[in-house]
């Protein structure tokens, strides 16, 4: 049981993107995808969920087995388990956070079945409580005039309310104060457990700090130039990526 | 993969396949036949028994009729579609609007029921009309309520009953000539509501009129008149649907409203109109001193709606209040707006106009402010929001606002939002498919104005929300 990433490439219109990335996220694992602006991080996290301006050009995505580009529209890849927090979550306007999480489940029932009020709203109250997201949020608009904070602390809520079997995080540090980050990471490792892989997209080394992961892939330019354990991250912290690009460029070499 | 993106051809959206979109066929005892002329309105004076000032006014609305011209200089070029020798101007089973559901011909009873009329009137309704094309079929007032003093009958019951106050008002707040339309209604008129509410009495629960158009080629011509007395209070909803047809029809109704000095009127209109029904309707009130009328204008469906529900404030303090949602899916055109006449010191208007547009759907915005500068203390605010979903869609807003003097005081806003291709992703990767993701999108847009509506109709029209979006995803 994975998420396997196999070979996979991908254009934006003639543009390639994604130039062969093969990685593997076995169930209760934590992988942490590190990269420099512009390396292909987030194509491949919106490449996963279906994003519409991106073509697959080869390879596959396996989810438990199943190749995701089979599951026609994102909906349907969220539905199946996939879940994704955005870098830059979208607003939408006059539709409550409670309403939208809500829909989001209701979607995932069988049809006719109707979820109860009373047991969803002690369950959103119970993850809003963990979280330290006061009660008065429910009300407010999603992503509606939200700092980046709270913008990514309601992401975390989304996913821990939907339960998926992987999540994709990406940048989910980015504009976070140290504060922020710690509930944030909080949240993830409270969300950690053996029936879900987690596939954490960072710029930075210190929110691995929170979530350690078990194991760190460095991109660069569309391919997954060096893997390894956690300590990686603290290496690539200290050497810069163009450590990790000359010592990629090695094997090519020799 | 991205429908919302692109403009390809959709077969014409049919809004009514759930709810409205079935016909019995009835036998009618009366049918004035197609097409229009003297004596077409001579039969229809014949059949109701009008008085002769009655008959005099239809044929002077007739005269008038012809000699206005279509506002095609200014309005949709598709009015000229409209063929006026090709409709049927009348069509009943008789006059009389039975009391109890049992007495109503089985045919209209059985439309009623699908509709759900009978039982919204037991949950909610303190009365009930039911008008099945010319006529009401059905008319009930609940006991307690007709103990007040309350008035609530037909438009041909109340001009019989009660001419003392029917005359007084009836055609003294929209002239006949005011438009084309009106003065084609005035020529024709049959059905819809009298209501007169006595000084101070306040109604608790809403009136209700039903407006169901079952036969083809068929024009609806119903006219309602409503009079709250000093100090009282009512609420009057009005609901609508025709199945759909080949052929255009047409609906143009003129709706009178009079609060006396204190009074208050809420008139809710949630319209469903099937794709193919001319929609031409004549709103007016008059607000005397510190009276209130508010308009509730909910517009989905129909292929050309016109309707700019007005406000006259001839009273010192009085208050006029439009609030309006308007839907144009594909092929639709909503053309709506509302009209606030401040005729007297410290009077004030809010109207506040959301429009959606989908695909090929246009929406326009037509309003007009006026506060004359011998005035004071009088106060506008008028908001237009328009959201518009894939690039196809068009929005227009022609807001006009006369304020002289410098006494008064006018605010307008008015915004475009698109609901972009980022969003319905977003929300799609929460596990919502397109058509979800955009009526979620086009309900939160519309939630502030959802909230003032009662709430059987808030929850009647996120539903018809939700049928419009499901319908408009290829």
């Amino acid at each position: 049981m994975s998420l396997s990433i196999q070979n996979l490439t991908a254009n934006i219109g003639d543009l390639p993107i994604l130039k062969g990335i093969t990685l593997e996220v076995p169930k209760g694992e934590v992988h942490a995808i590190m990269g420099k602006n512009g390396s292909g991080k987030s194509t491949l996290a919106k490449i996963m969920a279906g994003h519409p301006d991106y073509t697959v050009t080869g390879g596959d995505v396996l989810m438990d087995g199943r190749s995701l580009f089979e599951i026609a529209g994102p909906d349907e890849r969220a539905r199946a388990g996939l879940f994704l927090a955005f870098q830059y979550p979208m607003e939408i306007p006059g539709v409550t956070i409670a309403n939208f999480i809500r829909a989001a489940i209701q979607s995932r029932l069988a049809e006719g079945e109707e979820l109860e009020a009373t047991d969803y709203y002690a369950n959103l109250y119970a993850k809003m409580d963990a979280l330290k997201i006061p009660r008065a949020f429910t009300s407010r608009s999603v992503n509606e005039g939200f700092s980046g904070g709270e913008k990514k602390r309601c992401e975390i809520l989304q996913m821990a309310m939907l339960e998926p079997k992987y999540a994709v995080l990406d940048e989910t540090d980015s504009g976070l104060d140290i504060d922020a980050l710690k509930i944030v990471s909080e949240g993830v490792n409270a969300l950690r457990s053996p029936d879900r892989g987690f596939l954490v997209i960072t710029h930075y080394q210190r929110l691995l700090d929170y979530i350690v992961p078990d194991r760190v892939h460095v991109m660069v330019d569309g391919r997954i130039a060096m893997s390894g354990d956690k300590n990686l991250a603290l290496e690539l912290e200290a050497r810069g990526y163009d450590w990790v690009t000359e010592t990629a460029a090695e094997p090519a070499l020799a | 993969m991205s429908a919302i993106l692109e403009p390809t051809a959709k077969p014409q959206i049919d809004i009514d396949r759930s709810v409205g979109d079935f016909r019995y066929d009835v036998d009618y005892s009366y049918d004035a036949g197609v097409g229009l002329n003297e004596a077409t309105i001579d039969y229809i004076c014949d059949v109701k028994k009008d008085p002769a000032w009655i008959r005099e006014f239809r044929k002077d609305a007739y005269r008038k009729f012809l000699e206005k011209p279509m506002p095609t200089h200014w309005a949709s070029h598709d009015l000229d579609n409209i063929v006026f020798e090709n409709i049927r101007y009348y069509l009943s089973q008789g006059t009389q609007a039975s009391r109890t559901w049992d007495d109503v011909p089985e045919e209209m009873k059985r439309t009623f029921e699908r509709l759900g009329i009978p039982e919204q009137e037991r949950k909610y309704l303190a009365g009930v009309e039911a008008q099945f094309d010319s006529e009401a079929a059905y008319s009930n007032i609940k006991a307690a309520v007709g103990e007040q003093g309350v008035i609530f009958v037909g438009s041909t019951e109340g001009l019989q009953k009660h001419p003392e106050i029917f005359r007084k008002w009836f055609g003294k707040v929209i002239p006949t000539g005011d438009n084309k339309f009106s003065a084609l209604n005035s020529a024709v008129f049959s059905g819809g509501s009298f209501i007169y509410v006595p000084p101070g009495v306040k109604v608790k629960h809403p009136l209700q009129a039903y407006f169901r158009i079952n036969a083809q080629n068929f024009g609806q011509f119903e006219r309602t008149l409503i009079i709250a007395d000093e100090g009282a209070e009512v609420m009057y909803m009005e609901g609508c649907t025709a199945p759909k047809f080949e052929t255009a029809t047409l609906h143009s109704a003129v709706v009178e409203l009079v609060a006396l000095k204190g009074a208050k009127i809420q008139y809710v209109t949630v319209q469903n109109w099937s794709a193919n029904v001319f929609n031409l309707v004549t709103k007016r009130g008059l607000a005397h001193e510190e009276a209130e009328i508010k308009w509730i204008d909910c517009n989905i469906g129909s292929r050309l709606t016109m309707k700019y529900p007005s406000v006259v404030m001839k009273g010192r303090k009085a208050r006029g209040e439009v609030i309006s949602i308007a839907l144009a899916n594909d092929g639709q055109h909503q053309d709506t707006g509302a009209k606030m006449i401040h005729a007297a010191d410290e009077t004030t208007s809010n109207v506040v106009s959301k429009s959606i547009s989908i695909g090929s759907g246009q929406a326009t915005y037509r309003g007009l402010v006026d506060i004359p500068p011998h005035h004071r203390g009088c106060r506008n605010n008028t908001e237009c929001d328009a959201l518009l979903i894939n690039t196809h869609s068009r929005t227009d807003t022609y807001p006009t606002i006369i304020t002289r003097g410098n006494r008064n005081a006018c605010q307008h806003e008015a915004s475009v939002s698109k609901v972009s291709a980022e969003q319905i992703f977003y929300m799609q990767q929460r596990g919502l498919n397109q058509g979800q993701a955009m009526s979620l999108a086009v309900n939160g847009f519309v939630n502030d104005l959802v909230r003032e509506f009662p709430m059987e109709y808030s929850v009647e029209l996120k539903r018809l929300i939700d049928l419009e979006m499901e319908g408009s995803v290829g």
